[in-house]
């Protein structure tokens, strides 16, 4: 009995100790991507390679899922407003929902999941085949030479993806109702423009794109440079990645955004 | 991958990212309209105020001039004070009268602006004395069954 007690305690300290050394680790090894990213700007082509890594090879999934998302609210929107007698106001609710919520968010998961796993992997193998280790050996930094550049290209692509998503997501609210159902064009757009605040949801919707990459990039490299330096701890890093990615993704969202629209 | 080719595909990526934005900014959201930012606050106080909440729009004959910047409750005259940002584009006379409106059946609450005849205009901090609460829909159908009770009694 005593024994049993004394084993359970054992173990949740274990695992709490273990989350909070991992924490530590993840802390500091922000803050050295964050201080060692002189380099990406000095040589800028270090970062534009990795932005077109995270970014443009990252336009055609975000393109077609924007367009598709878009096009199903425009469709459900319209089923449900009808029955109210307001079908106009479809493009403030396509237009809300894409720019607050589903831009942001949808795109950071497609991120993390298109973007994030192969970071981890590409860090993970690096380590697994000693190339970071090389690197020091030959007295190049790897956080100044390869990590940092990764996070900026992360955090730089990142707005730009969801703003691409929820502008796309638009057009096939657009495409749907407009052009398909026939709602009259004038009447969609105007109340979009009255309903959809500059400052209160399309720079809070950009705010909170710019954290998400943040996370899930940081999050990609923590796991890729923590990963067991094997085939199966690299597999198992890049599932991580993808999990704790979708998680935090969710979790700040909602953090988010009962700081952003409260009393709206 | 060449530098060149990736120099391009980021170039084009960067390109439709910053137009999605612009897009956002100017097709979807309001950058070009009424900007609450700069005007001159004026207040007015309202027996009750329905269903208003800050941020809605100030109209007057239903042009948006400015915008709600908050409600509070007043404890001293028991009202709710409502202040308002106005357009420094639109001048209103100093007996404006203010009341609550609501824009269609289901549609959200404004405060509509009647200008009146002073010959010197409102500025920064001055109370419009002139005010029409809400219409309550409760109230409403209470004075209608009050009377129709009434002449109801008044036929027997």
């Amino acid at each position: 009995m005593i024994a049993a007690l004394d084993r359970g305690l054992r173990q949740v300290g274990h695992i709490v100790i273990d989350a909070i050394w991992k924490l530590g680790a993840a802390t500091r090894f922000s803050w050295l991507v964050f201080a060692r990213s002189s380099e990406s700007v000095r040589r800028p082509q270090l970062t534009l390679n990795e932005i077109f890594f995270t970014g443009a090879l990252s336009l055609i999934i975000i393109i077609v899922s924007g367009l598709f998302v878009g096009l199903v609210l425009g469709l459900q929107g319209y089923e449900t407003l009808k029955r109210y007698g307001s079908a106009e106001a479809l493009g403030t609710l396509v237009a809300l929902a894409l720019v607050r919520e589903l831009g942001p968010v949808v795109s950071a998961l497609l991120f993390a999941s298109r973007a994030g796993s192969a970071i981890t992997a590409k860090i993970g193998i690096m380590k697994a085949t000693e190339q970071l280790s090389a690197m020091e050996m030959m007295a190049v930094d790897p956080f100044a030479r390869v990590l940092s550049p990764i996070f900026w290209g992360g955090v730089i692509s990142m707005p730009l993806l969801a703003a691409i998503f929820s502008a796309l997501g638009v057009f096939g609210g657009y495409l749907i109702g407009v052009v398909i159902i026939g709602i009259d064009s004038g009447a969609f757009w105007s109340q979009m423009q009255a309903n959809v605040d500059l400052r209160e949801d399309i720079f809070n919707g950009i705010i909170k794109s710019g954290v998400f990459g943040v996370a899930v990039t940081l999050i990609a490299l923590f796991e890729g440079y923590d990963a067991p330096p094997t085939a199966e701890g690299v597999s198992y890093a890049v599932t991580r990645t993808v999990v704790t990615s979708a998680l935090a993704v969710l979790a700040l969202d909602f953090v988010l955004t009962s700081f952003m629209f409260t009393g709206v | 991958m060449k530098r060149a080719t990736v120099d391009l595909w980021v170039g084009i990526f960067v390109t439709a990212g910053l137009a999605a934005l612009l897009t956002l900014a100017l097709k979807v959201g309001n950058a070009t309209s009424v900007s609450a930012a700069d005007g001159y606050s004026v207040f007015g106080q309202f027996e009750n105020i329905g269903g208003l909440k800050p941020r809605a729009p100030v109209k007057s004959a239903g042009v948006v001039v400015g915008r709600i910047v908050s409600i509070t409750f007043d404890d001293q005259r028991f009202t709710a004070r409502v202040t308002m940002r106005i357009d420094k584009r639109y001048r209103f006379p100093k007996d404006t009268s203010a009341s609550i409106l609501t824009s269609g059946l289901l549609g959200e609450q404004y405060v509509g602006l009647d200008a009146g005849g002073d010959t010197t205009n409102l500025k920064e901090g001055d109370e419009l004395k002139l005010t029409q609460s809400a219409v309550v829909l409760e109230k409403l159908i209470g004075q209608f069954l009050y009377g129709k009770a009434a002449d109801g009694g008044a036929k027997k």
